[in-house]
């Protein structure tokens, strides 16, 4: 299954080769480039508008910083990740995957408050079981990279837990989508480092101006024991995400509304997201150049940016169909 | 003051400036060569010249407050539309685009107010009442009107309207126009002068000067800052998003001068203005600020001196009569 193919990709920020590669094998189009910072932009010629569609390849994951004279790994994380989701957390690093656990001073020596506090992430290592310092660095180098080891499992009525959907739901939705015609001039852009900044996406959409921008991403959900009803963001199984605002960008007022239409006109189920946190590549694209209208569709995911986040396969399947019936009407109607 | 009053009270909160922009166009279009908006919604007014290419920029849009759920009882939870705090929004009203009236209060205790423990009562008794008025994604602003106090102004939004209004009045009484003049009107500049940016990137300046409003430092134990209200508009040399450029300077300065009003010199720790965008646009744009001192800035009642605002108006004016 492609989702659960992408999903299992190692892609962290600045090092997304292998997410990289196994798009540029799945997809067909009339130009494909790579560029300087390692944007797929795919383009199949139409007349009309200048339509962009962008997931982003990369993931939430690790940079190796250093090495412990017991021949433990030190880190620092790439992109967002919070501290309380670390702590025995299985991870991959490196070109070998090296398989290692994040840890930290064994509980029975932690003093009582330290047990009681947060772990600063200053004191986390990882264990890739070397016996000294020597053999660790025989396997992995400063500055290779990792990521969350967290395979693709379906469970419960339809949904999936997996690490890295966000943004591998948008990648595979990406891909979805180009297998359709559209009559507009299309872009279909798989961006690097959207983790670590929306950066992939800057120099990708200075190169294509268009005029509008679709993205498509995995974002956050609340909706677990606990949480308030206004703190929820986004409903698990709720339908497709889209929004209003976050902390990158406003959408377009005329996309958003002709999107809210074409939601109820086709009958998929849509929510708007009920926060501003966050950001989205379209943060980057709607300030490129003299400016882009965009809008941002996105799956719903519990414990995004963790090695099990959780998602429905119906949400996934709204936001396909929703990002489908946009494209097409971007051809019809002038926003 | 009454076109003052019209733009102040006109609803517009960052990424919903249409009635805004409908208002300003109409104003500008008999006194320029071309009124569009780009695609963020920049509102670009052009008044062709032979000399070099001269953009001011004053923003249109206000801050504000976007819904973010709406709960069974009809009570409705927001998220900031940039820079709210919580203390200055305590009981204040608001008023949604389609005129739905509301007012903001707070859970509990005026302990630890955060915009989290807030929300917005619109009068509905449940949610389908509240939902026939407002949607998840809806924005409101304060409804707070123009109010003249003595010589000064209390208004919501005179951040940035009595910029808007100090471009558009000195545009309409320039009497010559030596270079290729932009009059831009900008977007969502309270969410990281992100209009700006687009807009200079498309008008491709020689020189640009923002006009906003700029904090003062006298009031009662107040901490210092360089403006005061009622001594003219301010040339502001740097603030967080930006430093003057020498020839921006020069320029300003000497219409400061040439103009024969008061002006202030500004040097200020923080804030920003669209001057931080402009600067940085393309190869690198010379920039400036000029300020109007402003107190009360991101409350529901900013006051500003009339004669402020008359005399940016007149610098603004001397500044479009000179060649750069």
């Amino acid at each position: 299954m492609l989702l659960k193919e992408l999903c299992e990709l190692f892609g962290p920020s600045g090092w997304e080769d292998e997410v990289r590669n196994f798009i540029l094998s799945r997809i067909k189009a009339d130009e494909i480039i790579v560029d300087s910072m390692g944007n797929i932009i795919a383009h199949k010629i139409g007349g009309g508008k200048k339509v962009m569609v962008a997931a982003h390849m990369d993931e939430v994951g690790f940079i190796v910083s250093g090495f412990t004279d017991e021949g433990f790994v030190k880190f620092k994380t790439v992109g967002g990740i919070l501290t309380t989701v670390l702590v025995s957390k299985k991870v991959l690093l490196g070109e070998k995957r090296v398989p290692g656990v994040i840890s930290a001073k064994a509980v029975h020596l932690q003093k009582r408050d330290e047990r009681e506090k947060l772990i600063p992430m200053s004191e986390l290592y990882i264990d890739i079981g070397a016996k000294d310092k020597d053999e660790a660095k025989s396997l992995l180098n400063l500055g290779d990279y990792g990521i969350f080891a967290g395979e693709y499992t379906e469970f419960g009525d339809g949904l999936v837990k997996s690490k890295a959907l966000d943004d591998r739901v948008g990648c595979a939705t990406v891909l979805g989508l180009m297998e359709q015609e559209y009559r507009n001039d299309m872009y279909y852009v798989f961006t690097v480092q959207e983790e670590v900044g929306l950066r992939g996406a800057i120099i990708a959409a200075n190169r294509i101006r268009p005029d509008y921008a679709l993205v498509i991403e995995g974002t956050t959900c609340s909706d677990v024991y606990g949480t308030k009803p206004h703190e929820t963001v986004t409903n698990l199984g709720g339908g497709a995400v889209m929004t209003a605002m976050d902390r990158a960008a406003v959408s377009d007022r005329r996309y958003f509304e002709m999107i809210k239409n074409v939601a109820e006109r086709e009958n998929i189920p849509l929510q708007i997201k009920r926060t501003s946190m966050g950001g989205t590549d379209a943060g980057s694209i709607q300030r490129s150049g003299g400016g882009v209208k965009t809008a941002v569709l996105a799956v719903p995911c519990r414990y995004i940016h963790s090695p099990v986040s959780v998602m429905s396969k119906n949400d996934f399947d709204s936001v396909g169909r929703l990002s489908a019936a946009v494209l097409n009407e971007l051809e019809r109607s002038d926003i | 003051m009454e076109l003052l009053k019209k733009l102040a009270e006109c609803w517009a909160p960052s990424g919903r400036e249409d009635r805004i922009r409908t208002l300003i166009a109409s104003e500008m279009e008999p006194y320029v060569t071309d009124v569009y908006a780009d695609s963020m919604g920049n509102l670009i007014c052009r008044k062709k010249g032979n000399g070099k290419r001269l953009m001011f920029a004053a923003h249109m849009d206000e801050i504000g407050f976007m819904i973010t759920n709406i709960d069974d009882n009809g009570f409705l939870r927001f998220t900031n539309v940039g820079g709210i705090s919580a203390h200055n929004c305590v009981n204040r009203g608001v008023v949604f685009e389609n005129g739905t009236t509301g007012v903001i209060s707070y859970e509990k205790s005026v302990k630890d107010l955060n915009l989290d423990k807030m929300y917005i009562d619109i009068g509905a008794s449940d949610k389908a009442e509240a939902e026939s008025k407002v949607s998840v994604g809806d924005m409101a602003g304060y409804s707070e009107g123009f109010a003249l106090m003595g010589g000064r102004a209390a208004s919501k939004s005179m951040d940035d309207r009595v910029g808007c209004y100090a471009l558009i009045r000195a545009v309409q009484l320039a009497e010559s126009c030596p270079n290729d003049l932009y009059a831009v009107f900008t977007v969502q500049e309270e969410l990281g002068l992100r209009g700006a940016k687009t807009a200079s990137f498309n008008v491709e300046p020689d020189l640009g000067v923002a006009i906003d409003v700029s904090m003062v430092g006298d009031v009662p134990e107040s901490d210092h800052h360089s403006l005061s209200l009622g001594k003219g508009p301010g040339i502001k040399l740097k603030d967080a998003s930006f430093i003057i450029h020498p020839k921006a300077r020069e320029f300003m300065l000497k219409a400061a001068k040439a103009a024969e009003i008061p002006y202030q010199l500004e040097a200020a720790a923080y804030g920003g203005t669209d001057a931080g965008a402009i600067h940085l646009t393309g190869g690198g744009v010379p920039a400036g600020t000029i300020s109007i001192p402003t107190r009360y800035i991101h409350s529901p009642r900013e006051v500003v001196d009339i004669a402020d605002v008359e005399n940016t108006v007149k610098l603004v004016k001397q500044m479009i009569e000179m060649g750069i």
